[in-house]
């Protein structure tokens, strides 16, 4: 596989009243599972349904109900490990977290705390074509999502709504390797990205399906460099959680707000308490949720109702065999295959369906090119209309045969976007267009000399003024183009303006 | 024909199947039995119009030549059963008025194969006890009386009612479920028989939680013959509960042949208590040389780290039941407190459960807490598995010897006095399950057969334990101690 080299970013740096400070954070995303139904139950995951209709005798923690184990979320975080190039562990447990919540039917959550089924793995996150940073993953272990309490529909009242309650997820645990707000929102999109083209998780943060706890904590510029040599915390800050992020620019705005809290807090003298903390959108700031004696004790121990999870070898690699290509090799590759810049590929492979489009478009053409009319015009055009590529109404092959025509000289650059434009709205095959509205380049010299004639000897003054300013023969050739409805070859034009005007 | 609840399920069987009688005629016996028994407290809820319906299709397959072993014998359920619209609330007041929508997988098999449910049986609130005095519906009663002394007894626990049921000819047999004794105790303390089978045997779907790692299903009968007929329909896979081995079903009738000649039987030097009573004892010895007279070879065996399992018992147990009744909160189902103004989720918590659970309950509640909590929980959980597995170490150690059974004492005393322990220290109740929490911890099959009387006419019984899924061999040598030992006595009907 080909890598690209790149270099690491310089940390976030944050400038205090007294010293110069560095970020240091650390996420636990939590993804939810694509899967049909819940990880311990036959419940449907669908998103959107009535209240309290996605909801099984075991999800309602029935006395006497038993969690089954759902193979396919199971088989779903090999893949997810797989992914991220991380250790599979053949062996893994179940273990229940303790804690009471009305939205928690069971009282406990079934999660992996002692045996994950992933170990450690790594995502690349990409900042500019270029320079990137290696993230350390730890671990990634599969729990129950827990339920939805709602305290707005009634004044006396709270309600619980148990469709999401025991959902797979896959909690992402990163070291504490990303180094500033950027970062974690790179992190996040990276590790979205990677999902979606694994499968594995649909990666919408509007509906909760991915949602992040990040660690904040700051400290002296040198002080990190020294925890990644001797692997020990002491020389990192006391860290805060903010817990449940879902939205990008949400992550940022809290790590900054969250740093600076810390440097105004250290500076002052002052140390920070570890604490679980909450973002407020509206105000921009984090408060405090719990401090760490106040923290559950969540009397974690082996569920005993599950058998510990045993994978064989075999299945494994049969995972590994069915992977996709993934973003950073399927990166590298269009670079190498086409010819085309970081940055380009990079925007190709947000999502496995554009660059598979690019690749249908670039196939046999000139990949620059394919990638300026997929970038600029296409997913542009995309854009604008608010359509995902499954929805383009100009297809691969239609947008290939407009590059052809261009290559073959029968239209212009400037005419192939006419040309965009009516496949777009009407559709039909681009060279039958082209035909059939007679929009073919005119290259026929006598007819363009004719036509050059016409403008000079219709604009004597301009002809003499360009005679003793060459520069001025672009007007001439804008003027034939209009004459010639624009289908005329420029090229060809511009030399009989020279030409005629003996330039 | 008079007294067809006094019948067994294999004389049952027979008499149905020869057509001496109906199933209805039978569950008519029974229902009076049971309608006459208030003061055994052993019904926690009566089904009269389901047994009768019941009865009527098992007559229906009985006649269509359609009938397993189990059709129309009527059962009492122990109310940790899951009865679909049946009140089930494994004897708390926290699942007030709880009506399962589902059947437990154990009572849809024995349903499956014809039986017919009386009702729910009185236990131990959750199971948590030794003499279902623990019951949010008072103590079940004792069938048994010392003699000469009118004393109530407890029929022992948690499975009380089931056993007073049986011992009282209320019904055929009776489910139970065994978390460290919970069959065969109180098997032991009425005179008949119960079975703990191998864990994984039953399916535990639908069966109220107390200790997962450890609960079992299983019968509770007047015969060893009969066990051996009911477990054949209990047991079983079921994909619904993980821990259900996928084993094929034995027939466990077919393995009473009575010969054990060749077998080696296991006496358990550990298990020779200092206070044990001497008649105990005698017990265990005249048990032994029965199945040596019957061909048996006995041979002395160590199990050393028996005397740690009740501690370990102790601690796992509860730890486990911490949290599986966690999910009583009033929330969902069952019990909710009434809450004062301003009161909040805490409250509602606090209330429920304070008002919903028992002493016992909320005594192993917290001990379990205490032990998963951070800080202990290397001292004492942990260190309770670790104490598992050596235990289990242990018997397997016997069974690679080539021992077929361990013979062992059922209890370390015959019933006692109900309200007799009530300020007791509760370790002086946690003592009944001593000889009995090893087959748990161990995940093995035991049997508590009756063995006589003691001096006060009180039965008293002794355990076999089996190697892991020999429950058809287990029930042999049960069988021949029964035969052995001739036990016919029954409690005189004062009620």
């Amino acid at each position: 596989m080909t890598e690209l080299a790149y270099t690491e970013p310089k940390p976030k740096t944050i400038a205090g009243a007294k010293s110069d400070w560095e970020l240091v954070i650390g996420m636990e995303v939590h993804a939810q599972v694509s899967s049909n139904s819940k990880l311990f139950s036959g419940a449907s995951t669908a998103f959107g349904a009535e209240p309290n209709t996605n909801v099984s005798l075991v999800d309602a923690a029935m006395p006497g109900m038993l969690p089954v184990i759902n193979d396919f979320c199971v088989e779903q975080a090999v893949r997810t490990g797989l992914g991220i190039k991380a250790g599979i562990n053949l062996y893994s447990r179940f273990d229940r977290k303790n804690y009471f919540y009305p939205d928690l039917p069971q009282g406990y959550q079934i999660s992996q705390l002692y045996h994950p089924i992933v170990g450690e793995g790594e995502v690349l996150v990409d900042m500019e074509p270029g320079i990137a940073r290696k993230v350390r993953i730890e671990r990634i272990h599969l729990e129950q999502d827990a339920g939805k309490s709602v305290h707005d529909m009634d004044p006396e009242m709270s309600f619980v709504d148990l469709n999401r309650t025991g959902v797979a997820l896959m909690e992402i645990v990163s070291r504490p390797d990303i180094r500033g707000p950027e970062e974690a929102a790179e992190y996040v999109r990276k590790l979205r990205q990677i999902l979606r083209y694994l499968g594995t998780c649909d990666g919408n943060m509007q509906e909760g399906s991915l949602r992040a706890d990040v660690n904040v904590s700051v400290c002296a510029p040198g002080a990190y460099e020294k925890y990644r040599e001797t692997g020990d915390f002491g020389h990192l800050g006391t860290r805060c959680e903010i817990k449940n992020m879902n939205s990008m620019r949400f992550i940022q705005q809290a790590i900054d707000f969250e740093a600076r809290r810390q440097i105004a807090i250290l500076e002052d003298g002052g140390s920070v308490d570890q604490e679980t903390r909450l973002y407020d959108p509206n105000k921009g700031e984090t408060r405090s949720m719990r401090s760490k004696e106040e923290a559950h004790d969540y009397r974690y121990f082996p569920c005993p109702d599950l058998l510990p999870l045993q994978l064989e070898q075999a299945w494994v690699d049969a995972i590994r065999d069915g992977l996709p290509e993934l973003p950073d090799e399927k990166k590298a590759r269009l670079v190498t295959d086409y010819g085309i810049t970081e940055y380009d590929a990079s925007v190709l492979c947000a999502r496995r369906a554009h660059a598979d489009f690019y690749e249908e478009v670039a196939s046999g053409r000139d990949g620059k090119q394919a990638a300026n009319w997929v970038i600029n015009e296409l997913f542009g055009r995309l854009n604008k209309q608010g359509l995902e590529i499954e929805e383009t109404p100009v297809s691969a092959a239609q947008l290939g045969t407009i590059i052809d025509l261009i290559g073959k000289g029968d239209i212009s650059g400037k005419i192939a976007k006419d040309l965009f434009e009516i496949v777009w709205s009407e559709g039909g095959d681009p060279a039958e267009i082209v035909e059939a509205r007679g929009m073919k380049q005119v290259t026929d010299t006598g007819a363009i000399d004719a036509a050059v004639a016409q403008v000079i000897a219709d604009n004597p003054d301009k002809a003499e003024q360009a005679r003793e300013k060459p520069s001025m023969a672009g007007w001439f050739v804008g003027q034939v183009m209009k004459a010639t409805g624009g289908k005329a070859n420029p090229k060809a034009v511009n030399e009989a303006v020279r030409r005629k005007l003996g330039l | 024909m008079s007294e067809l609840n006094k019948l067994t399920i294999s004389d049952a069987r027979d008499g149905l199947r020869k057509g001496d009688f109906t199933a209805r005629d039978l569950t008519d016996a029974c229902l009076a039995a049971a309608a006459g028994s208030e003061k055994l407290n052993a019904f926690s809820a009566h089904t009269p119009d389901r047994a009768v319906e019941m009865a009527d299709a098992a007559d229906a397959r009985l006649k269509a030549g359609d009938a397993p072993d189990m059709c129309g014998i009527p059962l009492g359920i122990k109310d940790l059963f899951s009865t679909e619209g049946v009140q089930t609330q494994a004897a708390s007041r926290i699942l007030d008025g709880f009506r399962p929508p589902y059947e437990s997988t154990v009572t849809s098999q024995l349903w499956r194969d014809g039986a017919v449910m009386l009702g729910k049986l009185n236990m131990d609130e959750f199971a948590m006890g030794s003499s279902n005095e623990t019951s949010t519906y008072g103590p079940a009663v004792n069938p048994w009386k010392r003699k000469g002394d009118d004393a109530a007894l407890t029929p022992g626990g948690s499975s009380g009612g089931s056993a007073a049921a049986v011992a009282g000819d209320l019904c055929l047999a009776a489910t139970g479920t065994d978390t460290g004794g919970s069959i065969r105790q109180p098997a032991a303390f009425t005179g008949i028989v119960g079975v703990k089978p191998t864990y994984g045997r039953c399916s535990r779907w639908g069966i109220v939680a107390f200790a997962s790692s450890l609960d079992q299903a299983g019968p509770m009968t007047k015969t060893v013959r009969d066990s051996a007929i009911m477990l054949k329909s209990m047991v079983g896979h079921d994909a619904k509960d993980s821990t259900s081995a996928n084993l094929p079903v034995p027939d466990f009738e077919a393995a009473l042949t009575g010969d054990i000649r060749g077998k080696t039987i296991g006496i358990p030097k550990e298990y020779r208590m200092d206070g044990m009573p001497q008649e105990i004892e005698d017990l265990w010895s005249r048990g032994a040389e029965m199945l040596k007279d019957a061909g048996a070879k006995l041979v002395d065996v160590s199990l050393p780290h028996t005397k740690y399992a009740l501690p370990a018992y102790y601690v796992i147990a509860p730890a486990e039941a911490s949290s599986n009744l966690a999910r009583y909160d009033g929330v969902k189902y069952g019990h909710r407190a009434k809450l004062a103004p301003g009161d909040g989720i805490t409250e509602m918590y606090e209330k429920t459960r304070a008002e919903g659970f028992g002493d016992e309950v909320k005594r192993r509640v917290m001990i379990g807490a205490y032990v998963l909590s951070s800080g202990f929980y290397d001292a004492y959980y942990l260190r309770a598995q670790k104490v598992r597995t050596l235990i289990r170490q242990d018997f397997e150690k016997v069974f690679a010897d080539g021992v077929d059974s361990i013979l062992t004492p059922a209890t370390p005393s015959a019933a006692f006095g109900i309200g007799e322990m009530a300020d007791a220290d509760p370790i002086k109740m946690y003592l009944n399950d001593v000889f009995t929490v090893t087959v748990n911890l161990a995940g093995l099959p035991g049997v508590s057969v009756p063995a006589g009387l003691d001096a006060d006419g009180l039965p008293l019984g002794l355990q076999l334990i089996g190697r892991p899924w020999e429950e058809g061999d287990m029930l042999n040598t049960a069988y021949a101690l029964e035969t052995a030992i001739g036990f016919s006595s029954k409690p005189e009907k004062w009620w």
